[in-house]
């Protein structure tokens, strides 16, 4: 399989019953990978925009972009794998079972990764990430080491073209 | 402004949209509507037995006049009895539009009476499908439905009408104009493609058409022969591409695939130019993907951009309506006879001609020649089997003759029906339907159809006993083990070891006739010829003839399953 990797897709849809059911039900029915899915309504009320991650090879990604178009509730697939975007997903993570020196390493935690502490409880906290899927993947990893008891949110990758900045 | 109900909005969408006939089947959520449609005298409704059957004919009058299938169920079970036919409708590119009746608006997701999401439940199936939410969307909808049902690459479309909503007064208004955002069907070629695989097309020196439906769907088979002679490239079509020149002609060479012709496959196999037009590379005629065309580069002309560069590698894309590609392909190509690749197809020809061997007992082939003889006119559906296949292989598809059967989804089932409808849509064509005895009793109950409407049908059974194409695999794959594939089979034949059988299970002949229509039985060879003359007689009523099969007749060639096109099986 030539080119396996994770990619995204910007789609922009009409914003009507049943259009989230059918995009995913393209994935599920074709056997497509679908890592994350948001969706939300735009400046247009008619219309939503999904972020869409899958994991898939050159060919089936292909496959996926061409079955997208010929939806006749997709307006626009655009490809974010290869052009400059602003990417970010929310993640809340939730420690629970807390001792004082956890407190203070989740602190250290959170600063080192521009996150937030937004909730705080006797033995438990909750921390805010905004940052690329792909930290928050490493940041659940070292949660998941350091604590026992961790409860996980995350809301999938919203992305949007970038205006100027040349990076991701 | 002057306001009608829904219903009344819809009867009069489906006139102006040029409906002369409908397939409906009543019920609860769609009273409403049978009244309106009762009030009137332009468009014909036809009553199907059972809604599958009703989807069939549709389909089938659909693909026979190139008008949109437009169906009318009820909620619920009615709605639910359509999926198989969606599904056939979906894969072999048929433009339907089915509406369904649903319970009213407050009523959705109580699990009422006769409730079901229909538009979730076809959602896979069906090329479009939208529940009507408000009354003053409703012509629109409609509107959308036919565009998007003919256009593009043409397929069913679903409307799923709540009953309050079509009660609802609303503007009588039917827009004339569609615009849907996300759907702008493309079907200008693009010229610099299609020159460079023209270009190609001159310099090869072993080059093949490969003509799939799309050719058919498209009404390109004219212009399409015109440009096989011009070019003096020789054919082979898919079973859904099989018309697309004369089957006569001395430039086809036969059907590719799993049981293609022996010359077809090993064109495929060693031509250094596969020029495609539209087809899809679908498993039964590519077989093991690696080894399909081997030699070739590929050309794929198809409307539809998923189905290009999906199954297999495609060194010149290109995305357009069959038609218009063959058209502009007229002005560009030159002639570009190959005398040695000409010579090396005849070989092939002459090796293995399509030939079943001639036994004592009647064959298939038998019948087939004999309605190439006897039919110089006729639309030829079938159902799905070792018939199909035998029709698929012997059916001499000429200028006023075309073969229909479910291609991609392979439905049982869809013969007789899918005959009901193609000569409710062609009244003057001779209508033949070839079944065997499983398809057959799939949808048994449309004789009642077939009668009523005065159909002049000639429904030719294939009765082996057996689900033979089944049978067959477990003949040649599965030592012989026909596990349920004995039609005659159970506990009556276990308990009595056979000798209280019934003579026919059922009596076809019988059945007919209680239906009304004529029944005749053909056991010999020297019975079909007969046959055929007497069916040919009764103009106003169907006619079947069972003709009795030995179950060891088999689909030759045969590529099995998984395997390449040139290791074919001849016989055994």
């Amino acid at each position: 399989m030539d080119g396996m990797k994770k990619r995204w897709i910007s789609l922009y849809v009409e914003n009507q019953v049943g259009v989230l059911s059918k995009i995913s039900g393209l994935f599920s029915g074709k056997s497509y990978n679908l890592d994350s899915l948001t969706v939300g309504t735009t400046e247009d009320p008619t219309v939503s925009r999904m972020t869409i991650a899958t994991v898939s090879d050159d060919e089936t990604f292909e496959q996926i972009k061409k079955q997208l178009n010929r939806m006749i509730e997709v307006i626009k697939v655009i490809d974010f794998t290869d052009i400059f975007v602003r990417m970010k997903e929310i993640l809340y993570i939730k420690v629970l079972k807390c001792t004082p020196q956890d407190k203070i390493e989740i602190f250290q935690i959170a600063e080192t990764f521009k996150a937030k502490v937004i909730d705080y409880g006797k033995d438990s906290l909750l921390v805010e990430f905004v940052q690329t899927a792909t930290k928050n993947d490493a940041v659940v990893k070292l949660m998941k080491e350091e604590f026992k008891s961790i409860e996980v949110v995350r809301g999938g990758s919203v992305g949007i073209e970038s205006i100027s900045m040349m990076e991701r | 402004m002057r306001q009608i109900t829904g219903n009344k909005l819809l009867v009069k969408a489906l006139k102006e949209e040029g409906v002369d006939t409908i397939f409906g089947y009543p019920g609860a959520c769609t009273i409403d509507i049978s009244d309106e449609l009762y009030k009137q005298k332009d468009i014909r409704v036809i009553l199907p037995r059972h809604e599958q059957a009703l989807v069939h004919e549709a389909d089938a009058y659909a693909r026979t006049t190139g008008k949109v299938g437009v169906c009318l169920v009820t909620s619920g079970p009615g709605a639910t009895n359509l999926v198989t036919g969606l599904a056939t409708a979906n894969y072999d590119s048929v433009p339907l539009v089915c509406f369904t009746g649903q319970v009213a608006k407050h009523l959705i997701g109580n699990d009422a009476f006769q409730e079901v999401d229909i538009v979730g439940i076809t959602r896979s199936i069906t090329k479009y499908g939208v529940t009507v939410r408000n009354r003053e969307d409703l012509g629109r909808i409609i509107k959308e439905a036919f565009y998007i049902a003919r256009t593009g690459r043409p397929g069913p479309v679903l409307i799923d009408l709540p009953k309050d909503v079509m009660g609802e007064l609303g503007s009588a208004e039917y827009p004339s104009e569609v615009n849907i955002r996300g759907y702008k069907p493309n079907t200008n070629v693009h010229v610099g493609q299609l020159k460079r695989a023209i270009k190609m097309l001159h310099k090869a020196k072993r080059p093949l058409f490969l003509a799939g439906g799309g050719v058919n769907i498209a009404h390109a088979n004219e212009s399409f022969r015109e440009v096989v002679e011009k070019t003096e490239v020789p054919v082979v079509t898919t079973i859904m591409g099989r018309g697309a020149i004369p089957t006569n002609h001395p430039l086809f060479v036969g059907n590719l695939g799993m049981h293609g012709t022996y010359a077809a496959n090993m064109a495929v196999n060693e031509c250094d130019l596969l020029f495609s037009i539209g087809a899809r590379f679908n498993d039964r005629i590519t077989g093991k993907l690696h080894a399909f065309a081997p030699k070739a580069q590929i050309v794929h002309i198809d409307i539809d951009t998923a189905s290009i560069s999906r199954n297999i590698h495609v060194d010149v894309p290109i995305v357009a309506d069959a038609k218009e590609a063959v058209l502009k392909m007229k002005e560009y190509v030159e002639g570009c006879k190959r005398e040695a690749w000409l010579k090396q197809i005849a070989s092939w020809k002459e090796e293995h001609p399509l030939k079943m061997k001639k036994r004592a007992v009647m064959g298939p082939q038998d019948i087939i020649e004999e309605i190439n003889r006897q039919f110089k006119e006729a639309i030829i559906v079938t159902d799905v089997g070792q018939h199909q296949m035998f029709a698929s292989q012997y059916v001499e598809i000429t200028k006023k003759k075309q073969i229909i059967m479910s291609g991609g989804l392979g439905t049982m089932g869809y013969g007789f029906p899918g005959a009901i409808g193609a000569q409710i849509g062609n009244p003057k064509t001779p209508v033949i339907a070839i079944s065997g005895d499983g398809g057959m009793q799939m949808n048994i109950q449309e004789f009642a159809t077939a009668v009523l409407e005065e159909l002049p049908l000639i429904l030719c059974v294939f009765n082996n006993e057996y689900l033979g194409m089944v049978r067959q695999w477990q003949k040649l794959f599965y030592g012989k083990r026909y596990g349920m594939t004995n039609l005659r089979s159970g506990a009556l034949f276990r308990r009595t070891e056979g000798q209280e059988m019934p003579a026919y299970t059922p009596d076809f002949v019988k059945l007919a006739e209680s239906y009304g229509a004529k029944g005749i039985r053909v056991t010999k060879r020297e019975e079909i010829k007969a046959a055929f003359e007497e069916a040919k007689k009764n103009t106003k009523l169907p006619t079947l003839i069972e003709f009795i099969i030995d179950p060891e007749e088999m689909v030759y060639p045969m590529i099995q399953p998984g395997g390449t096109l040139k290791d074919m099986i001849m016989d055994c």
